[in-house]
């Protein structure tokens, strides 16, 4: 085994990794403001890229304006799915947010399959696809712009929830819904801004990765669970812990699929996930370490 | 108690007289389906209507039976009827295993975990080509006999899958009005209380997934030596998805709701062809609408609605 492979594997496992911290942080933030696990959290990762193809192909927009056209749209849909599955619920246990969330997430699979057909859909580079050598590997421009958008995204999210009222506003619901209705928090309000931002994260994940994946109806599943399993080995953090998460999920599958066999790729995910719900639900750092937003 | 038998009495004599007024029609081999769904959706019923446990990983049960089954007649030439019961065995002790750490989650994470135990065993039947095949799937699986009756038409085939539906209903509904049963609705209202009151939740929990699973593996075997022919594509997360819907459309904690929830999923495809492109869409939908609406689904919807509109009608409301 050559050290260029290897950094190779890292590489293009890092820029996965990426992707899986954004969906992840998505997953938190719905958590955290609502304690629900939105089991669609994965479908708007597909959206943001079917959009961009529409926005592309269909309208003749280019890149810059197409991107966030396909992050507007999808965030519509988060709304739409909160304000149509999710508020409506005159039950809300557990089970039946799972049921509603998944019932929403095979909806919007099944219209998305209906709109944009069963085919694979490729997107162009945001900037070419000329290689990049890096000592033995190369990376594409994609990943620098997949990791570039992670870290701008991450930072503004840190920004948002400890410098503005209405991130500590949410930050406050999590800690206690109750309280912060008390001090005039508009509670309900805070939870349809947890799935606004969290479906606009899944969008922008969803948008950057589809130059390098491609894209279609059904990415939503793998991608969402994916993202999942970064948040638990994150411990449902919203910030830098879930990140680490994702990364370290991003290698490992890379390196697994690259040493050990690729057929057994997705596998790799839910045992680390099945492992880490039964050894450390807390998360891999613990609880303490991990900052709960 | 009485009402319950007499219930069932009727239900077991509809369902031996039902190939009377179908038989011969391909309409047949759609009730041979009902009858195995009917199974895994009663299957799932006990641990998530009763236990108040969900699972998102059943399908993966079901084809763990079925491919067991399969492999040891077709590829070992076993039995059917030696095939069948080990592979429930084999299915009943890797339950019991998973149960352990997997039950002690709970809501949404249980969700997750169960959906992902799914998604690898999917995976693995995909993988493992020697055994299963892969993706091209797995043929040549004899179908079942009885002394010297081969199990080979639609009309055989229904006699002995019902025969077996039948069972599992009548066990159900035993084990719905038994120690067990009270002890699992305790589990599901409050583990705590339950626990305070002396019920071992944690080994109930996990003895009743066992069960579930069971149910789902000689359904599998069922299924194999029926359609003779075996694909990882029939036991993907989506016909988990199929089955949870079945069981909330039905109504959470009734036997024959679960019958009746099979009973549309699989005859809906049927009588709408052009439904077959936007089965997931209807899916979803019924899901969505069902939480909303009719949380405790068609069998106790429908006549809470009938009772609505009739005393609506009458003006009082004072029913």
């Amino acid at each position: 085994m050559q050290f260029d492979q290897l950094l190779q594997y890292a590489v293009s496992g890092l820029s996965t990794g990426a992707i899986y911290a954004l969906i992840g942080i998505g997953f938190s933030i719905i958590y955290n403001a609502t304690g629900i696990i939105n089991f669609a959290q994965g479908e708007f990762v597909m959206l943001g890229g079917l959009f961009t193809l529409t926005f592309l192909d269909l309208l003749k927009l280019p890149v810059w304006a197409a991107v966030p056209c396909a992050v507007a749209a999808s965030t519509l849909a988060g709304l739409v799915f909160e304000r149509l599955a999710i508020r409506p619920l005159r039950q809300p246990t557990p089970i039946n947010l799972v049921i509603i969330t998944i019932g929403g997430s095979i909806l919007i699979r099944g219209l998305a399959m209906l709109f944009w057909g069963k085919d694979t859909h490729s997107i162009p580079s945001f900037s070419g696809d000329d290689p990049i050598a890096i000592g033995g590997a190369t990376i594409l421009p994609q990943h620098l712009w997949i990791l570039g958008i992670t870290m701008v995204i991450v930072a503004a999210n840190r920004f948002y929830f400890y410098h503005t009222i209405s991130g500590k506003a949410m930050r406050a619901c999590s800690y206690n819904p109750r309280a912060a209705g008390l001090v005039g928090i508009d509670v309900r309000r805070m939870v349809l801004f947890s799935f606004v931002i969290s479906s606009a994260m899944g969008a922008v994940a969803g948008i950057i990765v589809a130059p390098l994946t491609m894209t279609a109806y059904d990415v939503g599943i793998m991608l969402g669970l994916k993202g999942f399993c970064a948040a638990i080995i994150g411990g449902m953090s919203s910030g830098i812990a879930t990140v680490v998460g994702g990364l370290i999920l991003g290698v490992l599958e890379s390196l697994g699929a690259g040493l050990v066999s690729s057929g057994y790729k997705d596998a790799i995910a839910f045992i680390i996930l099945l492992l880490l719900l039964f050894l450390r639900p807390q998360g891999l750092f613990g609880k303490r370490e991990s900052e709960r937003v | 108690m009485q009402r319950e038998r007499i219930k069932f009495l009727i239900f077991a004599v509809l369902v031996f007289s039902a190939p009377l007024l179908f038989n011969g029609g391909y309409l047949m081999n759609v009730f041979v389906f009902v009858g195995i769904h009917t199974m895994l959706a009663i299957a799932l019923n006990l641990l998530l209507g009763y236990a108040g446990q969900i699972s998102l990983g059943h399908a993966g049960f079901f084809g763990l039976g079925a491919y067991a089954s399969g492999i040891l007649t077709a590829t070992f030439g076993w039995n059917p009827w030696l095939a069948m019961p080990v592979s429930a065995l084999a299915v009943a002790a890797l339950a019991y295993l998973i149960g352990f750490p997997i039950l002690k989650l709970k809501g949404h994470y249980l969700a997750m975990a169960t959906l992902g135990m799914g998604i690898i065993i999917y995976i693995v039947f995909n993988e493992t080509i020697d055994y299963t095949g892969g993706p091209s799937g797995l043929s040549g699986i004899p179908n079942m006999s009885l002394g010297g009756v081969s199990f080979d038409s639609d009309i055989k085939n229904y006699y002995l899958i019902w025969t077996c539906t039948l069972l599992t209903v009548l066990l159900s509904l035993n084990l719905a009005d038994s120690r067990i049963g009270r002890a699992l609705r305790a589990v599901h209202d409050s583990e705590v209380a339950a626990r305070v009151m002396g019920v071992n939740a944690r080994l109930l929990k996990v003895q009743i997934f066992a069960l579930s699973a069971v149910i789902c593996s000689l359904a599998g075997s069922l299924y194999a030596h029926t359609m003779t022919f075996l694909a990882p594509s029939s036991f993907g997360f989506n016909f988990s998805v199929e089955l949870l819907t079945m069981v909330v459309i039905g109504g959470l904690g009734s036997i024959y709701g679960s019958f009746l929830g099979a009973a549309l999923l699989t005859l809906l495809p049927e009588f709408l062809r052009a439904a077959h492109d936007y089965d997931i869409v209807i899916y979803g939908g019924l899901l969505m609408v069902m939480t909303i609406f009719m949380p405790g689904g068609l069998v106790r919807g429908i006549p809470a609605l009938v009772r609505a509109l009739t005393s609506g009608k009458r003006g009082g409301g004072n029913a």
